[in-house]
């Protein structure tokens, strides 16, 4: 078990371009830490970095306290599962899982009780002697942990090593590695593109978009106060919607509207404005006692029930938001091609009593309290400072130095 | 119904009539070698009398006076090792262009490439006047030599098609448990490409038993290093009067009874091999 | 993918280029030379270096029957091939021969996997077989063949093919014929297996999809199978091209050049081994390598035969 800590790493290809771009990060001992962003975004690259696949370019990487930069794979003791999980397709589970003991130079009682533990942990006590081959993905996914497992590393490295399953033994291998993760205390990098994989399993979450960290924080933080629009937009499912608006002498005019700006927004001018869909209500669902409200006429355009919830899509007056953040998360969603999708169109999550259905306009309510102002250029939280630091945090907690609204856009 | 019944028919029709053509010349062969002196030029598809005597007069007169068994052992020894020795050179090529990254790996896949298509006939003239010059005219590597440079184009190609489909993260996941570069290849590697190899090596030997050009420009003698199809073509039957046909047509079966063994066991592997590295493209 | 962001994700698709900048880089660049070398030496050693020897052969006066003789004699060679009747004869003949069994040989090897590929059963079967002809030494194919149509030893004059007693090899035209016919023969199989592949990589579904908008068995093949094969049958034509520019074996074995029946390769044999005329044999041979040069920069610039390989080679 060991820390992990990234100074100022740098991945530049030969081309020129950069995959990672001065990294800085703590990885707490015994923390798990996930490594999100779409595709592209450098995380496999930052991965592979740590795994000694990658060559460092620029900066130092320490794990346990050593820089390890000029150490091959093998000796940085680490362990790492591949999104295709690599299984050796010519040994049994038994040879698959004993193979980095073996390499090791364990002594054969070791080997099998230490494989035979590993089996029970991940349930492949019956599988020993099968080939990878005449395995299903669920189960060559726990080999491939089991390999990992096996050998007590400093660390752990995975790879999208979920992507390959199909939805539900995701959900059910997701709850695996969490209960895995919890039970040997080892320090845990996992990277993933998929934000709810991200929000679910990590102690702490670290964004990235085009080789730069965006921030690095508890879920619900990120969740609660993104630093920046491009936080704001990859977290959350459905995403959070985004309006133009402006700010003037501490107020906001939405297209909805006019509501006091939050906390901490000095600037003034056009804006980006963000609101959860879980802080639009109907009118006549709406909670008692938020002062800070708008109520508007929204013409629905689409609902879709979830069963304990209904999502409503409605359209404004107005343009939409543009930014190159909000751009790529689009691409990065498929919804480039799509017409005129995402125009001028938000999206309440609704009480499912709703009487909200297609072509109807109803009573929308909202709660600005909860608006998020982001600068239309750079995309930063106005209500926030500089990009948090990164800064390693222990199991449980969050960071505590992290900066909460109120300090001041320069 | 119906037109399933036609269909199948059809398909039948054409599945029995390519497997006779092309097994037909070999019936031929074969019934031709067991014909008697006297009615191998009856002209009849089945014998009217069956003899092994044409076989038992190629290997009369043992090692030294046998008309077929010093290039039998010949064509078999050079084959063996010109594939043995073009299998190793082209896996290390093969294992650098699938797997390394370096300048001029497209000149070394366009070489090969371009000796694909090279025409033998071009050097034999050289290579005749060299070899007698540097004293391995009608010796084995004076034949191994060429085979090799003409069996590594198709050794390579098949090969980088083969370790190509290796998953190479393999290697990455044995650096990860901690094996080094030599052990990751040992204990991964090579037991993943050892199917590629030995097909490639069917491929090989197929293409050095079948070579005739170089066997009668770079040979003289079947002390010396004449193969099979050199001696075939100069067979003399028994005597200035007898036409060897009966000879001829016993060596021949003889030199395909391997080609046979290797398609009837290794059938699939030929044919993935074989188009292994022309389909990519 | 982001526009901007590099190459990444697909972890296996990602081998970092790392040129001349890390220990590794250049440790792996080293590496693959070292593996390289042997392969390169040796191709070059039987090839590249021949074939100079053999342009300044051409260019001399070299008879190994008269060893002490001979001297610069410029294009005097070529000069000579180039004039004589006989060279374009041959040329004539070899390209004649490559011509008709290259088509013969497409059509029958299409038909063949078209058929092996739809084969509902005796799939094995049929590979098999095919195997055998592309496997068997051409010499003995060439002997099957000359039996069988030598009107001492064959039943061909036997059958209705052809009543009477037919000298095949006592004329050019039967002659060719039946050279024609057993390279046909011969290497129709690796047409077909390299057809076949190309088959194989055709998703299914169009058919499906085409047997739906109503297209006829004729129009899925003309309209579907044939353009998406371009590729395979461009890659097979130019070897088989090739391959049949080089007959050899077949016309040694079935009439050694008699009635007028050589081919460029036998020409070329005749010129420098039985005759031992290294200056004039030399030049046919670099006249060959040029020939063939030429028919590789037609097909690869002419029907986009794509090289196997190259647009691979990252």
């Amino acid at each position: 078990m060991a820390e992990i800590k990234l100074r100022g790493v740098t991945k530049r290809f030969p081309d020129g371009t950069e995959a990672v771009k001065q990294m800085d990060l703590d990885i707490g001992d015994g923390e798990f830490m996930i490594f999100v962003g779409p595709s592209g975004c450098g995380k496999s690259t930052a991965l592979r970095m740590i795994a000694g696949l990658e060559d460092i370019s620029d900066g130092e990487l320490e794990i346990g306290g050593e820089v390890v930069n000029d150490r091959a794979p093998k000796d940085r003791d680490i362990a790492m599962v591949f999104q295709s999980y690599a299984l050796y397709p010519h040994m049994s589970v038994r040879d698959n899982i004993a193979f980095p003991l073996k390499i090791a130079g364990a002594s054969d009682e070791e080997v099998t009780s230490k494989v035979e533990e590993a089996a029970r942990i991940l349930d492949l006590d019956r599988l020993l002697d099968r080939k990878p081959a005449n395995l299903s993905g669920g189960q060559r996914q726990r080999v491939a942990m089991g390999r990992a497992i096996v050998r007590d590393p400093k660390a752990f490295l995975m790879d999208e090593p979920l992507s390959n399953l199909d939805a539900k033994l995701r959900v059910q291998m997701r709850t695996e590695v969490s209960r895995i993760q919890q039970r040997l205390g080892t320090t845990m990098v996992y990277v993933t593109h998929d934000q709810t994989e991200a929000m679910t399993l990590g102690d702490r979450v670290a964004v990235m978009r085009a080789g730069v960290l965006q921030q690095v924080d508890s879920p619900q933080k990120l969740y609660d106060h993104p630093n920046n629009l491009f936080v704001a937009g990859f977290i959350g499912s459905p995403a959070m919607n985004f309006f133009p608006a402006r700010v003037e002498n501490g107020r906001v005019t939405l297209p909805f509207g006019e509501a006091p700006a939050p906390a901490g927004v000095e600037a003034s001018g056009d804006v980006i404005a963000g609101l959860r869909p879980e802080d639009f209500e109907d009118a006549e669902f709406a909670p008692e006692g938020h002062d800070n409200a708008l109520t508007f006429d929204a013409p629905i355009v689409l609902t879709e029930s979830m069963g304990s919830e209904t999502y409503a899509y409605f359209t404004y007056q107005g343009g939409a938001a543009q930014s190159d953040e909000l751009n790529e998360l689009a691409a990065d969603a498929g919804l480039t091609d799509l017409p005129s999708s995402g125009e001028n169109q938000a999206v309440a999550r609704l009480d499912p009593q709703t009487k909200a259905h297609e072509g109807a306009t109803t009573r929308r309510w909202m709660n600005a309290g909860k608006l998020h102002l982001f600068d239309p250029h750079d995309g930063h939280n106005l209500a926030h400072g500089d990009a948090t630091p990164a800064t390693a945090g222990g199991r449980q907690e969050s960071s505590p130095q992290q900066p909460v609204a109120g300090t001041n856009e320069p | 119904m119906k037109r399933g019944t036609r269909e199948y028919t059809i398909w039948s029709v054409g599945i029995v009539a390519i497997i006779v053509a092309a097994l037909f010349p070999v019936f031929w062969l074969l019934m031709l070698s067991l014909k008697t002196p006297a009615t191998v030029g009856d002209g009849r598809l089945w014998p009217k009398e069956f003899t092994f005597a044409n076989y038992e007069a190629l290997f009369t007169g043992g090692f030294y006076d046998s008309p077929f068994l010093r290039p039998l052992i010949n064509s078999i020894l050079i084959a063996l090792i010109a594939t043995t020795i073009a299998i190793i050179l082209a896996s290390f090529t093969a294992y650098a262009i699938a797997r390394l990254n370096f300048p001029g790996k497209a000149l070394v896949l366009a070489g090969s490439l371009a000796i694909a298509m090279f025409p033998p006939i071009s050097v034999v003239g050289p290579l005749f006047d060299m070899w007698r010059a540097l004293g391995i005219y009608d010796t084995y590597p004076g034949l191994i030599i060429p085979y090799l440079t003409f069996a590594l184009p198709l050794a390579i190609y098949t090969l980088v098609a083969f370790f190509r489909e290796i998953p190479w993260e393999l290697e990455q996941a044995a650096a990860v448990d901690g094996a080094t570069p030599m052990q990751a290849f040992r204990k991964v590697i090579v037991p993943l490409a050892t199917p590629g190899m030995f097909t490639a090596a069917i491929l090989v030997f197929i293409f050095c038993w079948n070579d005739f050009l170089f066997a009668i420009t770079l040979t003289s003698s079947k002390e010396g290093a004449q193969t099979v199809p050199a001696a075939l073509a100069f067979f003399t039957g028994e005597s200035q009067f007898t036409a060897p046909t009966g000879n001829i047509a016993a060596a021949a079966i003889l030199v395909t009874i391997p080609i046979i063994l290797f398609v009837l066991f290794f059938q699939r592997r030929i044919v993935a091999g074989l188009t292994a590295g022309a389909v990519k493209g | 993918m982001s526009s901007a962001a590099p190459p990444q994700v697909g972890a296996a698709a990602q081998k970092p280029k790392k040129v001349g900048l890390t220990e590794r880089g250049r440790a792996e660049r080293k590496l693959a030379w070292m593996l390289c070398a042997p392969a390169v030496f040796v191709m070059i050693l039987v090839t590249a270096y021949p074939i100079g020897y053999a342009l300044v052969l051409s260019l001399r006066e070299v008879d190994l029957r008269f060893p002490n003789e001979g001297g610069f004699a410029g294009l005097d060679n070529y000069i000579t091939v180039l004039s004589s009747g006989l060279w374009w004869e041959v040329v004539f003949n070899t390209l004649l021969i490559t011509v008709i069994s290259v088509i013969i040989e497409l059509i029958l090897g299409m038909i063949i996997a078209l058929v092996m590929h739809r084969a509902i059963f005796g799939r094995g079967a049929v590979r098999t077989s095919v195997l055998i002809p592309y496997g068997i030494v051409t010499v003995v194919a060439a002997f099957a063949w000359f039996y069988a149509f030598s009107p001492e030893t064959g039943f061909v004059n036997n059958t209705f093919l052809s009543p009477d007693d037919k000298a095949w090899f006592g004329e050019k035209g039967s002659a060719l014929t039946v050279v024609i016919f057993a390279e046909v023969w011969k290497t129709t199989p690796f047409m077909a297996l390299l057809l076949l592949a190309g088959l194989t990589t055709i998703d299914e579904g169009l058919y499906e999809a085409a047997r739906v908008d109503g297209a006829s068995a004729w129009q899925r093949f003309v309209r579907i199978t044939l353009p998406l094969m371009k590729p395979a049958i461009a890659v097979a034509l130019l070897f088989r091209t090739l391959d049949a520019f080089r007959v050899f074996d077949s016309i040694f074995v079935m009439t050694r050049g008699a009635q007028d029946t050589q081919s460029v390769s036998i020409l070329g044999y005749d010129q420098l081994i039985s005759r031992l005329n290294l200056g004039l044999g030399s030049a046919v041979s670099v006249l060959i390598f040029l020939m063939v040069l030429i028919i590789a920069f037609i097909f690869v610039k002419g029907f986009g035969a794509s090289v196997p390989g190259q647009e691979e080679g990252r």
